[in-house]
């Protein structure tokens, strides 16, 4: 379907990989409202254009943030996260 | 084209259309009445080869309406035609950044049904199921709709406790549907392998007659058809490129607690006091013009058509587990339809993967089409929520109606869904029965779960 180009494997066939979708920062389940996480758990900016996403690698095993243009399913490069950007 | 152009343009003979002036605006506009469509007036034409007139006309975009909706799909264009029958209503513009029915309208697999799981759902698409099967007398327009009942296979002990469930709620809310066995479903379509010896043996089905399959295009047509006779305008390749909010909270004095006051379009400025958004796929891309995020991700569906065949197919068979399901159209093809992308996309391209699944999976259930050819595949955007369930009604922004997250189930809910809508502009109140399905849901904790009803395996 598309070619995901995975830091660690290059490029490979979508299927190799599982989506996870757009990242966004996990508010403190200690202290948030619960307005807050629920906004958190259901609401998307489901954006037409350039964002930040989680793929896991099945090759290596990894989750990687990549960055992808959802109009055209472009890749570009992504940014440097060592921790691998699990959300 | 402008309105004097389209005057000159129309040939005498198709003059005598021409009925009535309107004074609206400068001038004024010519409507040409819809020739009431009958078996006389197809003779006569027949006859002396008179043109048929156009189903609605083109128009100037004004500078203000009363109602502006985005998106000319079946959605937008029933909530315009409710509120311009309903609640007179007709000061109303349907724009659409591409052409009638070329969305969701045109690329879904055209079934109807109504055994959904919850009560709300259930109740809601049988009223849908009730305006369809009146719809070709009520718009004068043939939308061939094809009542040939609906089969949901079950290939696991706990797929056919799934189905009894769905049974005994639908019959509880008056919506026929019944468990049939392996046999049953031998007898009700042939052409199934229902031998237990295959990977996925069907132990069952989820029965219900009442389902079937529509022509979509004439149901999109049809409307259109109608709105535009009672008044509405129709704008295609008209682009809303700004939702104008005044004193809401976000930047721009847009988000909650503002109010809409108008569209920035690619034809010019509106001002309207109420904009509703229909735009299925680009919802979420709308709705954040007026600073209102919605529980969307938009993700692709493919289906595919093959050549046509000599009619072998009764019913709209559908596999959850083998995430297929098919049905033949008049003309003979067997359009399939499939499960969603793995990947969130505002992209319409096909793959090959999923002609690969497909293919696998059909022959499976019916191993004798085995060699017929696919014509063509395409794919649709669907607008998928958190519970499967749609968002319909008002938003934190005043005046700014939404009718979106129709997923994989928007064409079946588009009649219901404009009469409600249109109810839900018009009184100011939301009607019950979509109040289940509002925005506030969630972020209140009350989802209306329809997994396990809804199309095929996600």
């Amino acid at each position: 379907m598309l070619l995901v180009v995975c830091p660690h494997c290059g490029p490979r066939d979508a299927g190799d990989f599982h989506y996870l979708g757009a990242t966004s920062p996990r508010p403190d389940p200690a202290t948030v409202t619960e307005q807050a996480w629920r906004t958190y758990l259901h609401l998307r900016a489901n954006v037409g254009g350039w964002q930040h996403e989680t793929w896991y690698c099945r090759a290596c095993r990894q989750h990687v943030v990549l960055e992808r243009n959802t109009l055209t399913n472009e890749f570009r490069d992504p940014p440097v996260d060592p921790l691998g950007g699990v959300r | 084209m402008r309105r004097a152009g389209y005057r000159r343009a129309v040939p005498a003979r198709e003059r005598d259309e021409i009925v009535h002036r309107r004074g609206r605006g400068e001038g004024g506009l010519l409507i040409r009445r819809p020739a009431r469509y009958s078996a006389l007036g197809l003779l006569a034409r027949g006859l002396t080869g008179r043109p048929w007139p156009r189903l609605w006309a083109q128009h100037e975009l004004r500078r203000s309406y009363d109602v502006v909706i985005v998106g000319g799909g079946v959605h937008g264009l029933a909530c315009a035609y409710y509120l311009a029958k309903e609640h007179g209503i007709t000061n109303v513009a349907v724009v659409d950044k591409g052409w009638l029915g070329g969305g969701g309208s045109g690329r879904n697999t055209a079934i109807l049904r109504s055994n959904y799981l919850t009560p709300e759902g259930i109740r809601f698409y049988d009223r849908s199921l009730q305006l369809y099967r009146a719809m070709s007398g009520e718009l004068n327009f043939n939308v061939m709709f094809s009542q040939r009942g609906h089969l949901t296979l079950a290939h696991s002990d706990a797929a056919l406790r799934t189905m009894r469930w769905r049974a005994e709620v639908n019959v509880l809310q008056g919506v026929s549907s019944c468990v049939v066995d392996a046999d049953q479903v031998k007898a009700l379509v042939p052409s199934l392998d229902v031998s237990p010896h295959t990977a996925h043996p069907i132990v069952g089905a989820l029965y219900h007659p009442p389902g079937g399959t529509i022509r979509h295009d004439a149901v999109v047509w049809g409307y259109g058809r109608a709105a535009a006779a009672l008044g509405v305008e129709l704008h295609q390749q008209t682009e809303v490129g700004d939702i104008v909010v005044e004193g809401g909270d976000g930047p721009g004095g847009k988000g909650p607690g503002g109010r809409v006051t108008g569209v920035r379009t690619s034809r010019g400025d509106i001002s309207a006091p109420v904009v509703v958004n229909c735009a299925a796929g680009w919802a979420s891309t709308v709705a954040e013009l007026a600073g209102v995020t919605l529980p969307i991700t938009t993700t692709p569906l493919q289906a595919a058509v093959t050549e046509p065949v000599k009619v072998f197919l009764p019913a709209v068979v559908v596999s959850g587990s083998l995430h297929v399901y098919v049905s033949q159209t008049d003309r003979g093809e067997l359009v399939f339809g499939a499960a969603v992308d793995p990947v969130a996309t505002y992209s319409t391209r096909g793959s090959l993967e999923f002609v690969e699944g497909l293919a696998s999976n059909i022959v499976q259930l019916m191993p004798g089409v085995a060699r017929l050819r696919l014509l063509r595949q395409w794919a649709g955007l669907c607008d998928m929520t958190p519970d499967y369930s749609p968002v319909m009604g008002v938003t934190s922004v005043d005046g700014f109606f939404v009718d979106v997250g129709w997923g994989t189930y928007g064409f079946k809910a588009g009649p219901v869904s404009g009469e409600q809508m249109a109810a839900c502009i018009a009184t100011g109140r939301t009607p019950a029965l979509i109040a289940p399905f509002d925005l506030a849901r969630f972020t209140e904790d009350r989802l209306v779960g329809e997994k396990g009803a809804a199309a095929v395996g996600h």
